[in-house]
């Protein structure tokens, strides 16, 4: 009964979706405003549609109901309630159906709080918006219908893939989507501005939120995903260049390129028609990574399911829309008003190197990830793009990138002075030294690239200091003074300068961790010790558990420092039976930002065990700095000038402050 | 500046970095692209040693020797023929006789294929897709890989090559 009615209101939402993309435009198209409010009352419904059929699906999972298809080969009645939510999406036909409500969800965000949108645009918004909703909503029906029956149902299910059952999925998959499925506004806005033929500075305050929005969350998503990882796999790796890492990093390069000309388009109303590509290709690129991971072309974790007529399907979606807004942008860009002038040297010109920057790693991205795709179908020879491919490209153009970062801020709009930027930099600069001269001393004969690399995190974190300090005429003016200016700064601003430290944060981590990690990989019996990087690991037992839907095994680790005991570690083993699979769940020990990584491998007969040790220095900050971009990114959409639906600057005021 | 020379001075970055990119995207190509190879394809081509590809095939059921300290070596099937393959460290948790696996790493001069990464990653109903395909090119694909109480004939991964 509740697999009927979330089939059905599935078949509705389709509906209102159908309804939603037509009539709206045809009412723009005869300025008839009662069809053009349409859109709005039926993104409302289907939101409320796909949260019915989402609702359903979940609750079939709670419930144990092993009569559908989708429960049975993903849920298992002894599993823990939160890996039986989670399992909504641990599979392909809920992840879809996730995807699916994200994307209501958003069209039910504009409708809710598009109210001070311009009429047309909001109705050719939501119609872009429900033809994207459409073709998904059609791919789930045909193709993965999660609310499938099986006609003599089973007593027990197939229990989900152990690998995932781990908080992780119910963040992860969620972040992602939000992220992806949020980079649709903006494009819905980009094709509804082609369908218009008319953009102004007031469509970027528009859809630069939502960006942000998108964003913010793809970046945590990213982030947590990385971090899932590196303690679930046990290999204690955070980052693989795996390809389905890379559709998940493509649209948030692509992303980033957007949020910073959405700025220049907003602020000066230049780079129109770029701002319109990348708003139209990071969209694509989340398509892109949704079809890589759904379509079953490549293998990795992600990959639920290979059927083929799935793949077709998506292929057929991404041709549509990715050819389709192409083929509109070739055509009516042209339309389009040229916007101001700036000079290179400038805020705009620092911004448009950004971009130039960020969209060409991009595109190295994209070679490496569908190169090895594209040789098979030619050719047929099978190759594979590793690590070494990506940081030969990837990390060269990041650099230049880097050293740009604390630059860009501090130059005026439309003609900048970059010789008093750079004086303005000479004490982040002089910091930068300092660390590489004290680093290298430090590490001698050690690596000279990592104490680079650090000087240049250092820079970056130090710049986005010396922006604030610049504004606030810190340490110029008396303290107080100071301090009320800082209050006074645009949060815009705060967010940037957190944004760009974060950037800095995360390398630092990076640097660290890949440069100075040490590991220790032996068979250790009870009561043997290793030592790794002055702390020692004794293992003092190993004793068996059950859990509800596992065996596992514990090894008990007394770690030591210097004779002091610091702590107990307690990595394990599991073994599901149900899957007769195993997964390592690592112990971790934190302190400060660095890292104890324990993970077990294979017991031998005479009851030793292989040990996996690593202490990773200031390992956390990889994820931290994300963190602060976010942060960064939730501070910018909270100021007042870029809140979602915010009018126009009520004050005129404001128009005095510095731009940030 | 006039409007036309601004645009020639982007134009102008734009392409510098667009040709760095490239120089560096076909270096990276040419030093550090893996082939994938299957041990009968190893045998004809006669790869040389040192030179690093991905070898994929069937862990030779009865093949796994664990040596002191981790030391490991196995051998690799593929149906016609088969290569050994000697790793250092820890299997991963799915490594398993008779299944499926991927390594990385080369040859060495006695033709014992030294691995620093060993892929296989896979669950009862899973094998690496490369391993798939290259098998069922030389059919020797067993339709029952990929038997599911769903109704569906194609094999299906949960999941895959992690390393």
């Amino acid at each position: 009964m509740i697999a009927e009615a979330g089939h059905y209101a599935l078949v509705l939402a389709l509906a209102l979706a159908l309804i939603q993309s037509t009539v709206p435009i045809a009412g723009a198209r005869w300025g008839d405003v009662a069809l053009m409010n349409v859109a709005r009352s039926t993104a409302l419904a289907q939101l409320l549609f796909a949260a019915i059929s989402f609702t359903a699906l979940v609750s079939l999972h709670v419930t144990s109901d092993f009569s559908v298809v989708n429960v049975y080969e993903n849920s298992h009645s002894l599993k823990p309630l939160i890996y039986k939510i989670t399992g909504v999406w641990g599979n392909h036909e809920g992840s879809m159906l996730l995807w699916v409500s994200i994307l209501a969800l958003f069209g039910g965000l504009v409708a809710a709080f598009g109210n001070n949108l311009p009429l047309s645009l909001r109705a050719h918004v939501l119609a872009v918006q429900a033809w994207i909703a459409s073709a998904f909503y059609l791919f789930i029906l045909i193709t993965s219908n999660p609310f499938l029956r099986i006609a003599n149902p089973p007593i027990e299910g197939r229990d989900l893939n152990p690998v995932l059952q781990d908080i992780g999925l119910a963040v992860h998959p969620p972040m992602l989507y939000l992220g992806y499925v949020g980079f649709s506004i903006s494009f819905s806005f980009a094709v509804a501005a082609l369908l218009e033929g008319r953009i102004d500075a007031a469509w970027a305050r528009w859809v630069r939120p939502w960006t942000l929005v998108a964003w913010i969350f793809l970046t945590l998503g990213i982030a947590m995903g990385s971090y899932w990882a590196y303690y679930e796999l046990g290999w204690g790796g955070w980052w693989f260049w795996d390809p389905v890492e890379n559709a998940s990093l493509m649209p948030w390069l692509a992303g980033t390129a957007l949020l910073h000309s959405a700025v220049v388009m907003e602020k000066r109303n230049a780079l129109k028609v770029w701002t319109i590509l990348l708003s139209i290709l990071t969209f694509s690129l989340s398509l892109l990574g949704t079809f890589l991971v759904r379509s079953g072309v490549l293998t990795s974790v992600h990959a639920f399911a290979t059927d083929p007529t799935r793949g077709v399907f998506i292929l057929l979606i991404l041709c549509i829309f990715i050819g389709g807004s192409l083929s509109l942008y070739a055509w009516r860009a042209s339309a389009l008003k040229q916007g101001g002038l700036f000079a290179p040297i400038s805020r705009e010109g620092a911004l448009v190197l950004n971009n130039l920057f960020l969209t060409t790693a991009c595109a190295t991205v994209f070679i490496g990830t569908l190169y090895p795709l594209a040789l098979e179908v030619l050719t047929g020879d099978k190759i594979s793009v590793g690590a070494p491919f990506f940081n030969l490209t990837f990390a060269p153009l990041f650099v230049p990138l880097m050293v740009a970062v604390p630059f860009g801020p501090l130059l005026a709009w439309k003609r900048g002075d970059l010789l008093g930027a750079a004086q303005r930099l000479t004490a982040a600069g002089v910091m930068a030294l300092i660390a590489i001269a004290l680093l290298w001393a430090w590490t001698y004969g050690g690596s000279t690239l990592a104490p680079l690399a650090i000087g240049l995190a250092v820079f970056v974190i130090a710049g986005a200091f010396t922006d604030l300090a610049e504004r606030t005429g810190l340490f110029r003016v008396p303290l107080g003074t100071a301090l009320r200016r800082a209050r006074g700064l645009p949060r815009a601003t705060w967010g940037s300068a957190f944004a760009h430290a974060g950037v800095g944060i995360a390398l630092i981590g990076i640097v660290c961790e890949t440069t100075w990690n040490s590991e220790h990989i032996s068979t250790m019996r009870p009561g043997d010790v290793a030592k790794v990087a002055g702390y020692e690991l004794k293992l003092d037992d190993m004793v068996q558990r059950k859990g509800p839907n596992f065996r596992e095994m514990i090894a008990r680790f007394t770690v030591d420092l210097d004779g002091q005991k610091l702590s107990v570690m307690t990595p394990s083993k599991r073994n599901f039976t149900t899957r007769e699979s195993s997964t390592t769940e690592a112990a971790l020990l934190t302190r400060g930002a660095s890292q104890l990584y324990i993970s077990l491998g294979d017991a031998t007969a005479d009851g030793a065990i292989a040990v996996r040790i690593y202490h990773k220095p200031l390992v956390l900050l990889i994820w931290w700095g994300p963190v602060l971009m976010a942060f960064g990114g939730m501070l910018s959409l909270s100021d007042r000038r870029l809140r979602v639906g915010a009018p126009k600057p009520a004050r005129a005021l404001r128009g005095l402050q510095a731009a940030e | 500046m006039t409007r036309k020379q601004r645009r020639l001075t982007m134009i102008g970055g734009s392409l510098a970095v667009l040709a760095v990119a490239a120089a560096l995207v076909l270096n990276a190509m040419r030093d550090s692209i893996v082939f994938f190879s299957t041990p009968s394809m190893v045998a004809e081509k006669h790869i040389s040693a040192g030179k690093r590809f991905r070898l994929g095939g069937l862990v030779q059921p009865g093949s796994l020797q664990r040596g002191d300290n981790l030391a490991v070596s196995f051998s690799v099937a593929d149906g016609s023929a088969t290569l050994p393959v000697s790793y250092k460290g820890i299997l991963p948790d799915l490594f398993r006789e008779g299944q499926g696996v991927v390594a990385e790493g080369a040859l060495d001069a006695s033709g014992t294929f030294r691995a620093d990464t060993v892929l296989a990653k896979h669950d009862e109903t899973y094998m690496p897709k490369d391993v798939a395909d290259a098998l069922k090119k030389q059919g020797h694909w067993k339709d029952d890989y990929g038997k599911k109480p769903s109704a569906s004939a194609a094999p299906q991964p949960t999941q895959g090559a992690m390393r």
